[in-house]
């Protein structure tokens, strides 16, 4: 079995420039991972904030010894996405998150994201057949799932990757929640997503933390966790492990993913480096269970 | 079913969840009913609905003696490792001869286009195809002649999309309309366990409980989440997690965080999305009932044809049938709906 | 998304403040606080004819067969206990004060009820208008509501012509009570 790699998703946040310059940098100097996934998903809105640090940025994570790949958007509705779309494919390596995208990629190799809905082997051929060559899955799928698509994989020679670390998106919209939140709409928005680095946590009635609100984006309030899932993934064929950014220190996150990944420290060593950091203790991993995504099921090997 | 620049009047294509249903849609005056199997290989998928091949194969008969379509929705993604009851869903349709098979997942339709080059294949809603390109990459890859188009774009988007695509579009008018763009949104697998896109199934009943309160307000529960709480006199909509009200650190009173309660009603831009090239309009609710069915379809039969003779169409009388009493035109007429 | 038979305020409502004031003598068979071991056997004639006649309700009920039902009229003065199993099919009448076991409890005014029988409303409607009240299993109160909306005719009319004694209010209340159908417009 080739080395599991460490990937580091794309930022799904809006950070302040300088934030977001700052943590790809620290990253491209100090964390293990092997993979960086950059460009904006969430929002076309947010590109032009960061469009001028781009260069720098992979020009940085490049000399890191990291490789740079190209996220999409991950849905498309306005004559701006389509440009960003049609823009970020022009890119080496690039990451597709929306069919519009596969539209310009097919016929050179590219990767699939996992906001692209791979359920099955079919689908999988299919992609491969026109240039997929890396597959980051869906986040609700259960291991049994995973199984069989990392076998559908191999024998195109394709990689799999699987979120393991950060709250996990569960939905898209052509709304705006964080503009709904502060009585805007999407095109008046005033960008009052930077208030919340991590999203904007809803709680139910009774007080019960439930969802995180990312612009368009809808998330998990939980953060996912496949710390003791990692060794089963990995006989199941996984062969990249994604963390999905937040403001915690992420260097010191891949590190203890990185050595859980080499076998270095335990499952449980490395929840405790995730508490020491001050990542929120409630945490999930239930989809790749087939149980409710936000359960955690107890999992020591 | 006509081309995408043919300037006839559009086809009505309506929701049958049961064989009543299927009946009452052919005669109240629907060209075209979709419908699923009663498995989790269609994305309403509920407790007690849609049809058994056999009911199915007789619904047709009825439908076609009297020159309606019937489509059916294979419209859920296919699952590893149950691949194999999708595609048993296409032979089915295949078999008993469906006028087109409605899919959303990559996969299903590469098996459609390799297994049965010659059946009709419709994009799904569920496929989120909300941009030409996308349209086309699914046109040119598995010869997709009609796509339904997500509820999040604007008249004037969907009439610039129909200018751009080298197929023919099917646009919602009435019914039901999820926050989430459709096949995204994995909200009821995060409270329940159950998924929209891999069982075919948003909220399923079996998850939904209803809870009187000492107050006398009912608390609606997902789950173990209490996604809503309505007081004794306010009216409600679907328990779905997209339309309840929650909290936020600025604001304490619970708020539709996503969308109220509302039923989609675009009667009023029927001429519109007539102009913008739309050759097919679509009712939602295969879960509703057959009385539903009768009348929001009759209404509509009635509007178009009005519309197509020039009359002034009359369609009042929808808004008791709508969610939460409540209509919108949701992203339909204007982009600050987003 | 489930469709969801309905829910109203009336879990627990006062059928006789309400019947006495407004309903006529004629159904005052049906409202006032009678004895029910009479009115036992005419149930049990009805859901036995109801499963020989409307076989077809069963394939949709699935593993429902099994759920008990109380279906909680706001102006009867009792209570209905159904359960649905073809094998051994049970109909009967309780005081609402009674303590009953059942996986889902239906309640509302008796006209949403029977149109929502008969097909002749949409019980999702009367669910958003908050005329129906479910509570319980949700799944089995939407199944039931499935297989009823799936049969051809009147329900309600074979019923009431199996009704014997309870033909004559029963069919007055029908009338009486009823809204005026949404299908009876088109």
């Amino acid at each position: 079995m080739a080395a599991a790699s460490l990937t580091m998703g794309p930022i799904l946040f809006h950070w302040p420039e300088q934030q977001k310059r700052d943590f790809w940098f620290r990253i491209a100097d100090e964390a293990p991972v092997d993979t960086v996934y950059l460009g904006e998903v969430v929002c076309s809105k947010r590109t032009p904030f960061f469009d001028h640090s781009l260069e720098a940025v992979a020009e940085r994570l490049q000399r890191g010894g990291k490789r740079v790949i190209w996220s999409t958007l991950a849905e498309v509705v306005s004559k701006l996405d389509r440009k960003v779309i049609e823009s970020f494919c022009g890119f080496d390596e690039v990451e597709a998150n929306d069919v519009s995208a596969l539209y310009f990629l097919k016929g050179r190799p590219h990767r699939i994201g996992q906001y692209l809905n791979v359920y099955n082997e079919e689908t999988i051929r299919h992609l491969a057949g026109n240039g997929a060559s890396h597959f980051c899955l869906p986040v609700e799928l259960p291991l049994s799932t995973v199984s069989e698509l990392a076998r559908a994989a191999r024998e195109t020679n394709a990689g799999i990757e699987v979120q393991v670390f950060g709250k996990v998106s569960l939905a898209l919209s052509a709304r705006c929640y964080h503009a709904r939140a502060h009585g805007r709409t999407k095109d008046n928005c005033l960008f009052v997503c930077e208030n919340d680095p991590d999203g904007l946590d809803l709680k139910t009635h009774s007080g019960k933390p439930f969802l995180s609100v990312n612009g368009i984006q809808t998330l998990s309030e939980k953060y996912l966790n496949l710390s003791s899932e990692i060794a089963g993934l990995q006989a199941a064929g996984v062969s990249a492990f994604r963390l999905s950014p937040h403001s915690s220190d992420m260097v010191e996150i891949a590190s203890a993913y990185r050595q859980l990944l080499d076998g270095a420290i335990s499952a449980g060593e490395l929840d405790a480096r995730l508490d020491a950091v001050g990542v929120p203790a409630q945490r999930m991993n239930g989809f790749v269970h087939a149980q409710p995504g936000f359960a955690y099921v107890a999992n020591r090997p | 079913m006509t081309g995408p620049e043919s300037p006839r009047k559009p086809e009505l294509v309506c929701p049958a969840g049961t064989p009543a249903a299927l009946r009452t849609a052919v005669d109240a005056g629907a060209d075209a009913i979709y419908c699923g199997l009663a498995n989790e290989t269609n994305a309403r998928n509920f407790a007690g609905l849609n049809f058994s091949p056999e009911s199915l194969a007789q619904s047709i008969a009825y439908a076609h003696q009297r020159n309606v379509h019937v489509l059916l929705a294979v419209n859920s993604f296919a699952t590893a490792p149950r691949t194999q009851m999708w595609k048993d869903s296409v032979d089915v349709a295949a078999r008993i001869g469906a006028d087109a098979v409605i899919v959303a997942d990559i996969g299903v339709a590469a098996y459609v286009a390799e297994k049965y080059p010659d059946m009709r294949l419709h994009l799904s809603v569920q496929a989120g195809a909300s941009s030409p390109e996308a349209i086309r990459y699914y046109c040119e890859q598995f010869g997709v002649k009609r796509v339904v188009l997500p509820r999040i774009l604007t008249v004037a988007e969907i009439s610039a999309i129909h200018r751009q695509i080298p197929c023919e579009i099917e646009a919602f008018v009435f019914g039901n309309i999820g926050m989430m763009s459709e096949g995204r949104c994995s909200l009821t697998n995060y409270a329940t366990g159950i998924s929209t896109n891999m069982h075919g199934v948003c909220s399923p009943a079996s998850a939904v409980q209803y809870v009187r309160r000492p107050d006398g307000s009912t608390s609606a529960e997902l789950g173990p989440f209490d996604i809503d709480c309505y007081s004794a006199d306010e009216s409600t909509g679907y328990p779905t997690i997209c339309k309840g009200r929650y909290t936020n650190v600025s604001r304490p009173d619970p708020y539709y965080a996503f969308e109220e309660p509302v039923t989609l009603n675009l009667s009023s831009l029927l001429p519109d999305l007539m102009n913008a090239g739309v050759t097919a309009l679509k009712i939602e609710g295969r879960q509703r009932s057959r009385s539903y069915v009768q009348m929001v379809v009759s209404a509509f039969r009635r509007a178009v044809d009005d519309i197509s003779a020039g009359r002034q169409p009359d369609l009042g009388g929808l808004a008791q049938l709508s969610e939460g009493g409540k209509e919108t035109q949701g992203a339909f007429k204007t982009k600050k709906w987003r | 998304m489930p469709r969801q038979t309905s829910r109203t305020a009336h879990e627990t409502p006062e059928p006789f403040g309400l019947a006495s004031g407004k309903l006529p003598k004629m159904i005052g068979i049906l409202t006032a606080p009678l004895p029910l071991f009479p009115v036992q056997p005419i149930l049990r004639r009805m859901v036995l004819e109801v499963t020989r006649k409307r076989p077809e309700l069963f394939e949709r009920l699935g593993p429902h067969i099994h759920s008990t039902y109380v279906i909680d009229v706001a102006e009867m003065p009792f209570v209905l206990r159904l359960r649905p199993d073809p094998d051994a099919p049970g109909l009967s009448a309780h005081r609402r004060s009674e303590q009953l076991n059942a996986d889902a409890r239906i309640s509302g005014p008796f006209s949403a009820l029977f149109d929502v029988m008969d097909g002749a409303a949409d019980s999702d409607a009367l669910f958003f208008s908050r005329d129906i009240f479910i509570s319980g299993n949700t799944e089995a109160a939407v199944c039931l509501r499935s297989a009823l909306d799936d049969l051809d005719g009147s329900i309600v009319e074979d019923l009431i012509q199996m009704s014997g004694p309870l033909y004559a209010p029963l069919r007055f209340a029908l009338t009486r009570l009823r809204k005026p159908r949404v299908g009876d417009r088109a």
